[in-house]
């Protein structure tokens, strides 16, 4: 018995939580129900820790493949725990199923769905891409349950709060762990569940007055979008199971890998690809579908931190990196995927730079980086992008969850015009806001750079023209991070009086979690040193692309694919294990001066717009202000978010207004007009025929009379 | 007495039992009317089954006295009520029933 048979345990004990607290949460102690949730985060990060360390124990696997109990599922019945499944021993199509040479362990727990020749399978499988998500979500989300103590510890939903955070937890465990598409969708469908209820969290408040938007307005708009994105996401697995007869990722790739060779199967792959990109650019947040992201800060603090940045928004690159063998069967959809990365990163990070609102700021900042993620998968390094997701995931979650303790400072202030000067009365805040901004810009050693840096090496041998929008966002982010950095804890004291009567330190629940987030984002970067830095430094040499690398096996069987069709020269990870091992200084032609180049070209940029940024807002003076007015009517669009909302609104909207009223008088003129006209002539005719109803007995002796003659004269006749 | 004389008097007092039905006011003629229809066809009944050389329409009368007996107690006992109600035993003011 070893963790790996517990891997169903992971999503059940934060389910556990959400039914406990949710059902009895109100008529428990607050320290209990906290408790009782981060309890259940933390002993699902517990087994997650053991099944992988389990998982690459190469002598154990050995060990259980010989005595045959993987294959047997002995000891991994879950019908004995409570999930209903009696499994016979000897059923190779359930219990653990090892294989160690990539490695992935995949526990069947149960059939799900058997209808005719379609059988869907609830299981999990447990390989490097998804240990390093669970690792990710699982950590980060801990610290994030344990803030939430501190942060919420004024509010009446309390118990409601930790209840859905569990349920998201449980949800986003089932998306990372599927070993479906149909399991996926279920987790995918969940964290979207859990996002709607907890952007409407304060359902009751106002989110934008301006635009007569409420929280729960917000949510509504976040779960509609979301459900254009994942329309995509359920044509994409019908597509699938159409072609392939099968939801099963493990199928469907070899599916894949078959229909590849057969010639003019180009077109159907990459409808396949596009249609689950759909879905991704729902969840992730991606033109078109972004402009919920940034409304669903409607949410408190440390929901926008785990679910619209460290986490949930991060499915849609997992999807996509989880079926690499499918995307790097189609070159055109990933050049897609390429192209719409690039393009939301450019754009929402020249929106992240006017913005006045901390928590809008960071959102936008969320969309370009996603944007950088799914650049990378464009490019074929999906290595990378889930490099990025990792770091991305620490230094986003800390800059939020430090926004939300200058929030809580500040009971509830998130302009950052009335803020400023701050760093004397929140220095824990302020110190680990600082690393964050120095991660996410891109300067070395933190993590964002390790990450950033390797992602724009990718692009740019595959796709030069990306590389020149990525490498102006990469200055346009070190621009907005450090304006937002100088305008609310440095420079002039702007916070309102009233305001400045509570101003304190976050408790220690607060502090701790953003001290941890911290240190990763700070080390995060040294699991994916590239290649040349790691050769040239010494005692860098061991994490030379270790992450790259831990995940390579995942991703062998798309390169090999991709590299079949001649369509990229994948730059990961072979092209890492060429360099580590000195075989080949580069690839295509470039040299490791190449890289050298890049990357200081890259350090330039970030300390660029930083600099920027300090004589824009670091300083007094009007310089901010002229330079605004200097762009006019550029500088509003991209204040305005460049009216992309209002765009929606005329385009789509607008239309579809206009069709539902012509379906309302449709109905109204058309359908009704018939049913009423059945009704008149009902009521028209039953008008005529009361007359004959007299009451009198003689009028209908009569007529009984009358009808009696009648009928015997016609006998008689006849 | 040939067969064609009893159902000549049969007839004659169907037609003025009918007549009675229809032009009469009076509940409790209306209903002496109805009666004088019933016996009417009794007395065909008999003269066809004597006729006949049968006894089923002989038999046939009794039924139908029994439930003329029955049906006069039932309407008597609606009639006392509407009496009770309206103080008249006119069929023309009664015409609660009407739309």
């Amino acid at each position: 018995m070893s963790f790996l048979h517990l891997i169903w345990l992971i999503p059940l004990l934060p389910l556990a939580g959400f039914v406990i607290n949710g059902l009895l949460g109100k008529r428990m102690p607050r320290p209990v129900v906290s408790g009782i949730a981060c309890l259940a985060v933390l002993a699902s990060l517990v087994l997650a820790v053991g099944a992988i360390r389990d998982l690459h124990d190469q002598q154990g696997l050995a060990d259980m493949l010989n005595n045959g109990s993987a294959l047997s599922a002995i000891g991994a019945r879950p019908g004995a725990d409570g999930f209903g499944a009696v499994l016979a021993p000897t059923d190779p199509d359930h219990g653990l199923v090892l294989d160690p040479s990539i490695p992935r362990a995949r526990q069947i727990q149960w059939t799900w769905l058997s209808v005719g020749n379609l059988s869907v399978k609830w299981g999990y499988s447990l390989d490097p891409l998804s240990a390093i998500m669970l690792l990710v979500v699982l950590g980060v989300g801990f610290l994030i349950h344990v803030y939430s103590i501190g942060y919420m510890a004024h509010d009446e939903g309390f118990a409601r709060f930790f209840a859905y955070l569990n349920l998201f937890m449980a949800m986003m465990l089932v998306l990372i762990l599927a070993d479906s598409f149909l399991v996926m969708f279920v987790g995918w469908e969940g964290v979207g569940l859990c996002s709607y209820l907890l952007i409407g969290f304060n359902y009751r408040d106002m989110f934008n007055s301006a635009r007569d938007q409420s929280c729960a307005d917000a949510g509504r708009k976040a779960f509609i979008v979301n459900r254009i994105g994942d329309f995509g996401f359920m044509l994409g697995m019908l597509l699938i199971l159409v072609t392939f007869g099968s939801l099963d990722f493990g199928q469907v790739f070899r599916g894949v890998h078959v229909l590849a060779q057969v010639p003019g199967s180009q077109g159907l792959l990459t409808a396949m690809a596009l249609l689950l990109f759909v879905g991704a650019t729902g969840k992730s947040a991606q033109i078109p579908l972004f402009v919920w992201l940034p409304d669903a800060m409607a949410g408190p603090t440390p929901v926008s931190a785990l679910i619209h940045a460290a986490t949930m928004v991060t499915a849609g690159v997992y999807m996509v990196c989880r079926c690499a063998a499918l995307f790097t069967a189609a070159p055109l959809a990933l050049t897609v995927v390429a192209v719409v990365g690039g393009l939301t990163a450019l754009l929402a990070a020249a929106i992240a730079c006017t913005q006045t609102d901390i928590k809008k700021v960071l959102a936008y900042s969320t969309v370009s980086q996603l944007g950088y993620m799914f650049l990378a998968a464009g490019v074929g390094a999906f290595s990378f992008a889930i490099f990025h997701v990792m770091t991305h995931a620490f230094f986003k979650a800390l800059l939020f969850l430090g926004a939300g303790s200058v929030i809580h400072a500040l009971s509830g202030e998130q302009d950052i015009r009335r803020m400023g000067r701050l760093t004397r009365v929140l220095p824990w805040t302020f110190g680990t806001f600082a690393v964050a901004a120095v991660a996410i810009a891109g300067i070395p050693p933190f993590a964002g750079f390790f990450s950033k840096d390797s992602i724009l090496a990718a692009v740019f041998y595959e796709q030069p023209i990306l590389w020149v929008a990525g490498a102006f966002t990469a200055g346009l982010t070190a621009f907005y991070i450090w304006r937002l950095v100088f305008l609310t804890f440095l420079g002039s004291d702007r916070v309102e009086k009233e305001r400045r009567g509570h101003l304190h330190e976050s408790p220690w629940s607060m502090v701790a979690p953003l001290v941890m987030l911290a240190f990763l984002a700070t080390v995060g970067g040294f699991l994916g040193v590239p290649a040349f830095l790691a050769e040239s430094v010494p005692g860098l040499h061991a994490a030379a692309e270790w992450l790259p690398g831990y995940l390579e096996p995942v991703f062998r069987e798309a390169h090999v694919v991709g590299a079949g069709m001649g369509a990229l020269g994948f730059h990961d990870p072979a092209h890492g294990a060429q360099v580590a091992a000195g075989s080949a200084a580069g690839h295509g032609g470039v040299t490791a001066a190449g890289e050298w180049g890049l990357m200081a070209l890259s350090v330039l940029l970030a300390l660029a717009g930083i600099a920027w940024a300090w004589l824009l807002h670091g300083r007094a003076g009007e310089l901010a202000a002229r330079l605004a007015a200097a762009l006019g009517g550029g500088y509003r669009l991209a204040r305005d978010r460049f009216r992309i909302d209002e765009l929606y609104d005329r385009i789509l909207l607008k239309p579809f207004y206009f069709m539902c009223r012509a379906a309302d008088a449709f109905d109204r003129f058309v359908i009704d007009l018939l049913v009423n006209l059945v009704a008149i002539a009902t009521e028209i005719t039953g008008h005529v025929l009361k007359l004959f109803q007299t009451g009198s007995v003689r009028a209908y002796a009569l007529s009984v009379f009358i009808g009696v003659v009648a009928l015997v004269t016609f006998l008689v006749m006849s | 007495m040939p067969l064609v004389a009893y159902i000549g008097l049969s007839a004659i007092l169907f037609v003025i039992g009918v007549m009675g039905v229809l032009l009469k006011r009076n509940a409790l003629t209306i209903f002496m009317s109805i009666e004088l229809m019933l016996n009417a066809v009794n007395v065909a009944l008999a003269a066809f089954a004597r006729h006949h050389g049968g006894l089923d329409g002989q038999i046939f009368v009794f039924f139908v006295m029994t439930v003329a007996a029955a049906e006069a107690a039932v309407g008597l006992a609606i009639f006392i009520a509407i009496f009770r109600l309206k103080k008249t035993t006119d069929v023309t003011e009664i015409n609660l029933m009407r739309w």
